[in-house]
């Protein structure tokens, strides 16, 4: 692989372009592959990579039915932040967010982390309780976030209008080295890296079955013909459900459209992230002057890249309360996303009834912002049977009553 | 935007006068269950990709339950019916015996496990 740099650009631009490499290869599947991995989202992806780069695992497939990062690592809006509640999602969280901190350097690939800052809105009093809550729970995590006030909000942030008559800022939960990255360059950064360790991404390719032999795992079919494995990781999100019904397990997941749209690029006017979780809505200026906004699911399952419009409407409706300049703006584009989600709202990083497959899922609306983490302790799961970073989110917490309950701590998707 | 009709008030209503309410037909498990049943029972979902038989309150109409069955994945509705069963009816699982050949759901329907 050639390394990108400025000495790359200038050489390039005396052979006028004519020298860059295609990122990563397309081979065709081999028979047999020490692991795979389902579904090249940036969690599958990043599994694949620090399988290699930690482990030393690099007989490695990634098996995409469509394009990589094509489902939720695509669509998503891109907020990173680790101040949640519980200390597990601190710990997975926090370990992402401070390897997003230098990822572009790790995978010579900029993923243009931008720690901009994030502020989550209080808007009742039970939000503001709850936050400080979050912020004393963070301190004690090693998590750097503070309960600040009405004033410092609107210093942060001077769009905002903060005496609305609905819902007033009361103050906010801040954490500065939050912010937001590159979403498809998370997932091409890592592609190209494994890629570049020899690993296989095969895109066009679907998953149909998991062959099983007495009780372990053989390998799986797909769109391109059977592929042999001795290991096998499902990464899938919002299909976890579809593909652990293939390996013969149900899971505690439902899947529900998530929905988020941009408006035309405006200049710059706000330099932080806001979350406003009451009101169902969060917002940030994406680098081309895009407003990015993010809403709520839909209430019933489905499987339809969409969502449903009144959600559309009623995020919107709400945010220009706190941001009265929005409504003037035009709406460009709008999407969905299938989310998968748990009933603690924490995800699912565990060994299965089946011996040899992982599941890594149930990131529902939050995951992007995990990915490095996630990655990182998945694959020291799928290495060596336990990683510290996972033990907490596995399968049987359901059984065992072991939540790790932060739907309180967000309340809304993220 | 998803469009059912109330078996109660017989209205025809948009989802936003509705309110979804997650898997319909589960077992309610006592206090003599097994941990496996509760878990079953709390939190194990089929959540297919495809035929859902699903719980709904007619929230801004008559305020009462129904039932629908609808297709997770291109959102058509198969038909709606009373909350006061234990099982889809008869007329619903036709449509889906000729809408959906083979289709499966827990314990109902063609292939089912
Ligand atoms: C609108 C929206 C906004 C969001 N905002 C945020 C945010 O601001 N911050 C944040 O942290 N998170 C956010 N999220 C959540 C985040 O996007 C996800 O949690 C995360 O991207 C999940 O990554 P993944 O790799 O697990 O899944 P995905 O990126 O969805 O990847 C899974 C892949 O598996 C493939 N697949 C499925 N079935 C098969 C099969 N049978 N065979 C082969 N491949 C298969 C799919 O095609 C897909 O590419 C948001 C999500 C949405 C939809
Ligand atoms: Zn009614």
């Amino acid at each position: 692989m050639k390394r990108y740099s400025a000495f790359a650009i200038a050489r390039e631009a005396f052979r006028y372009h004519t020298g860059w490499e295609r990122a990563w290869r397309s081979p065709e599947p081999k028979k047999k592959y020490d692991a795979i991995i389902v579904g090249a989202g940036g969690h599958g992806l990043a599994t694949a990579y620090y399988l290699g780069k930690n482990h030393g695992i690099k007989n490695v497939a990634i098996l995409e039915k469509g394009w990589l990062g094509g489902g939720n690592t695509g669509r998503n809006t891109t907020i990173i932040r680790s101040n949640y509640l519980q200390d597990p999602s601190a710990a997975i969280y926090e370990k992402a967010r401070s390897l997003y901190e230098d990822l572009s350097q790790d995978l010579n690939y900029n993923v243009m982390f931008s720690p901009r800052g994030v502020i989550m809105l209080a808007q009742t009093e039970h939000e503001v309780r709850g936050y400080k809550r979050t912020a004393h729970a963070n301190a004690l995590q090693g998590v750097a976030t503070e309960y600040i006030d009405a004033r410092r909000v609107k210093e942060l942030c001077p769009i905002m209008h903060i005496e609305g008559p609905r819902y007033p800022v009361l103050g906010g939960l801040w954490q500065p080295r939050g912010g937001t990255a590159r979403h498809d360059a998370v997932a091409w950064g890592y592609a190209r890296a494994c890629s570049d360790m020899g690993m296989d991404i095969i895109q066009k390719c679907e998953v149909t079955g998991v062959r099983r032999e007495n009780g372990k795992v053989v390998g799986v079919d797909t769109t391109k013909g059977a592929i042999d494995c001795d290991r096998l990781g499902i990464v899938v999100a919002g299909h976890s459900g579809v593909v652990a019904d293939m390996a013969g397990f149900r899971l505690p997941i439902e899947s529900v459209p998530l929905q988020a749209l941009v408006s035309e690029p405006i200049k710059p006017c706000m330099d932080v992230v806001v979350m406003a979780n009451t009101v169902h809505g969060y917002m940030s200026q994406s680098d081309k002057g895009e407003m990015v906004i993010g809403g709520g699911t839909d209430g019933h399952n489905a499987y339809t890249q969409r969502g449903s419009f009144h959600h559309i409407e009623e995020t919107v409706r709400a945010l220009i309360e706190t941001f009265p300049m929005i409504s003037r703006l035009k709406m460009l584009r709008q999407w969905g996303g299938i989310v998968d989600v748990t009933g603690d709202r924490s995800p699912i990083l565990s060994k299965t009834p089946v011996e040899g497959v992982f599941i890594n899922c149930g990131w529902g609306t939050g995951g992007f912002k995990a990915i490095p983490g996630s990655g990182w302790g998945f694959a020291e799961l799928m290495a060596t049977g336990h990683s510290p970073l996972t033990a907490e989110f596995g399968l049987d917490r359901f059984r065992e009553g072991r939540f790790i309950d932060e739907s309180v701590a967000a309340g809304v998707a993220h | 935007m998803l469009i059912l009709t109330c078996p109660n008030c017989g209205e025809t209503k948009d989802e936003s006068e509705l309110h979804a309410h997650g898997e319909a037909h589960i077992t309610r498990a006592g206090p003599e269950a097994t941990d496996e049943e509760m878990e079953t029972y709390l939190f194990e979902r089929v959540n297919p990709k495809g035929v859902h038989f699903e719980r709904w309150h007619c929230s801004y109409g008559c305020g009462k339950w129904f039932h629908a069955a609808r297709c997770t994945n291109t959102l058509e509705v198969f038909g709606t019916y009373s909350a006061q069963t234990t099982e889809p009816p008869k007329e619903i699982i036709d449509i889906l015996d000729k809408k959906r050949p083979g289709w499966s759901w827990r314990k109902f329907g063609g292939t089912a496990q």
